[in-house]
């Protein structure tokens, strides 16, 4: 086999760099989500993507439903379990602080993460690509076709989202919570539904990202950690709260991995990612695209 | 009305002593520690417990060691330094065992190691690491059932060497198995004359090694080798089906898992790696002297569990027969059941054991079949 040349070999990596910037960036956009409508970082955005994987696993391989049909049935269902998180561990306390509700989504991490565990198992489980597992060749580089998948659903998910929030009054609602919460409830706005909202789209999302990487990462009940750690740091280059900062950041943050790992050393490509989060928290603490007097006004 | 009371009380003394006399003779305590829950090792840990419980009943069934009850104490160390530490003191002191098994984790051997040592208790771990027995003279109360890496390294060199490989790639998972193995890959490639042309790594949540590949592609290895415990690992081998990469792709032992196998689908054919025999028994030739032991461990946990059987979970079985074996001959005595075990040799699920006391391991290489992957099973590699 020869070697493709260089420039093969830098779209490989560019391909590569752009299916885990993807995975970034979902999981970076679910915790934007809930960080505009509540001021927290919900911890529970892994195992939110671990569920979605799970159940979808189980629908399609073990009940073998068709593809679109269990996509829909596991994306409801995180969804549900999102609103029931908040319906029973946020929305009931009486002082709700910053630190209060982030202590209480770690909480509901470990008892998720706990509950795949049983439900589960410990192994972990894979599942079939969306379509075939041949890969096909552009410019000499290849590509699978579930990482097309991947970046296709990104892109979608992207711009339904700037559609739902820039032209549907639910959207705009909840923009208006995470602009000022106390205004917009005196313009009308039931600010709690608003939260609920947030959970629910959150949870929708980590469950898309877990369904579409399980073909490729396989799934265990184990793996929201390190997911949640990686996406909450896209989260914070791109800018908390930044939906399009997070999407960019998560890309950017897969490619500069990647590249890393082509041409420097695979040791340090973690290490690399961290010092780019280093870099940021230094020379622009409020991220590549947060404005840093928005963040001044919020307590975290 | 006194005299009464008094005979009474006499009886009832009496008769406690005399129950105490005429008792069963008293019960065989052995600890057990493994990482049955936690995130890292429960893969490990929870066929490891259930073996051992498996036999406990087995064995008490059919009416305890010579008579005496066996009596088995598990702990969960989920997988942790501290609570492994906290488990060894805890059956040492509270439970007072005789002998432990376990655990599960290389780390939580080394930190418990001490304990065990302190106590002057017998320790069989069921990790990987050879420094858990090394130096043996510094590891008096301590063994392990595992085959070594380096054996495994070596069964895979042998054969590259036969093969006319010299040029290798190397990429392994940043874990704890990953990192040791990396360090045997380098350390005995001299011995073998074999030249690792490239060093890569991977994280145990990374989706994709294409970057890795091409490098070691454009470094031009012969043959990779992908160490690894974790299931991204079966990313590698459907990343070089993807990049049309020919080359003879080996795993460590870390990939015998036949789920592992599975998950890589197609491209998993051909995959060649040394593991313990138990992976592929049924294709094992009739007159191998581990067969039928193999074959009787894997049906009965297979039945009692529904599980399929795992050579992690037979490391667990070669540990508590040690010393089920030692208590038949010698007693509840540790420091005889020490003396027992550094002298004993046993057919087990790792392989044919000859412990010394230069040796607390007690396997060689030939513990290791190398196996292949055909139609999506495990099979024996025949050359």
């Amino acid at each position: 086999m020869d070697s493709g040349g260089g420039f093969t070999d830098l779209l490989q990596f560019i391909f590569m760099g752009l299916q885990r910037g993807s995975i970034y960036a979902l999981v970076a956009m679910g915790f934007n989500i809930i960080y505009n409508a509540t001021g927290i970082i919900n911890f529970a955005q892994g195992e939110f993507v671990v569920l979605g994987g799970l159940m979808m696993v189980t629908l399609t391989m073990g009940f073998t439903f068709s593809i679109p049909f269990a996509f829909l049935i596991t994306v409801l269902f995180v969804m549900a379990v999102g609103i029931l998180m908040e319906r029973f561990t946020i929305n009931p306390v009486k002082n709700p602080t910053v630190l209060r509700l982030i202590i209480i989504t770690i909480a509901v991490s470990i008892i998720l993460e706990g509950s795949a565990m049983i439900l589960w198992g410990k192994e972990s489980h894979y599942m079939r690509h969306f379509s075939s597992d041949e890969t096909f060749e552009i410019l000499g580089a290849t590509i699978l076709p579930q990482t097309l998948w991947i970046i296709g659903i990104l892109i979608l998910i992207v711009i339904g989202f700037m559609l739902f929030f820039n032209f549907t009054m639910t959207g705009k609602c909840m923009r208006a919570c995470a602009i000022n919460r106390d205004a917009a409830r005196l313009m009308g706005i039931n600010d709690r539904k608003m939260v609920m909202l947030s959970f629910a789209l959150s949870a929708g999302i980590g469950a898309v990202a877990g369904i579409i990487i399980t073909p490729i990462i396989q799934m265990d009940f184990g793996r929201g950690t390190m997911l949640a750690i990686k996406g909450f740091g896209t989260a914070v280059v791109g800018g908390l709260g930044n939906s399009l900062g997070g999407l960019v950041a998560g890309i950017l943050l897969g490619v500069i991995e990647a590249l890393g790992a082509g041409y420097i050393s695979s040791h340090y490509m973690d290490a690399i990612a961290l010092l780019i989060l280093l870099i940021v928290l230094f020379i622009r603490p409020s991220g590549i695209f947060g404005s840093s007097e928005a963040s001044k006004l919020k307590e975290f | 009305m006194k005299r009464r009371f008094l005979c009474a009380a006499v009886s009832v003394v009496v008769l406690l002593l005399a129950s105490n006399l005429y008792a069963e003779p008293k019960e065989y305590r052995v600890g057990a520690f493994f990482s049955v829950t936690g995130k890292f090792a429960s893969l490990l840990g929870e066929p490891e417990r259930n073996s051992v419980k498996m036999i406990e009943q087995q064995i008490n069934d059919a009416g305890g060691i010579n008579g005496h009850k066996l009596v088995l104490f598990v702990e969960d160390t989920q997988g942790d330094n501290t609570r492994a530490v906290n488990a060894v003191k805890k059956l040492v002191k509270k439970n007072k065992v005789c002998a432990i098994v376990g655990p599960s984790r290389s780390g939580s051997s080394m930190a418990a190691l001490k304990e065990a040592q302190k106590a002057e208790i017998p320790m069989i771990s069921c990790a990987a690491s050879e420094k858990i027995v090394m130096p043996a003279a510094e590891r008096k109360w301590i063994f392990k059932t595992p085959q070594k890496d380096s054996d495994a390294v070596r069964r895979i060199y042998d054969h590259m060497t036969k093969n006319g490989i010299k040029d290798i790639g190397i990429i392994s998972g940043t874990t704890g198995f990953g990192n040791a193995g990396r360090n045997q890959l380098k350390l005995i490639a001299g011995e073998y004359g074999i030249k690792i042309v490239a060093d890569e790594t991977y994280g145990p949540s990374d989706t994709d090694m294409t970057a890795q590949l091409v490098k070691i592609r454009n470094a031009g290895a012969k043959a990779v080798v992908n160490w690894s415990i974790v299931p991204a690992q079966s990313i590698v081998p459907k990343n070089m089906r993807q990049l049309k990469m020919t080359i003879q792709l080996y795993q460590s032992h870390g990939f015998g898992n036949v789920k592992y196998a599975k998950a890589a689908g197609v491209a998993a054919e051909g995959i060649i790696f040394p593991a313990g025999r138990l992976l592929a028994v049924n294709t094992l030739s009739d007159d191998n002297p581990q067969k039928a032991l193999l074959l009787d461990y894997k049906t009965k946990y297979e039945a009692k569990y529904n599980e399929t059987a795992s050579t992690f979970g037979g490391h667990a079985y070669d540990a508590i027969w040690l010393v089920i074996n030692a208590l038949k001959e010698v007693g509840d005595d540790p420091a005889k059941i020490r003396d027992h075990i550094e002298k004993a040799r046993f057919v087990g699920t790792g392989g044919i054991f000859q412990f010394s006391a230069e040796d607390h391991n007690g396997l060689d290489k030939t513990a290791f079949e190398m196996i292949t992957v055909k139609n999506g099973e495990f099979v024996v590699l025949e050359d």
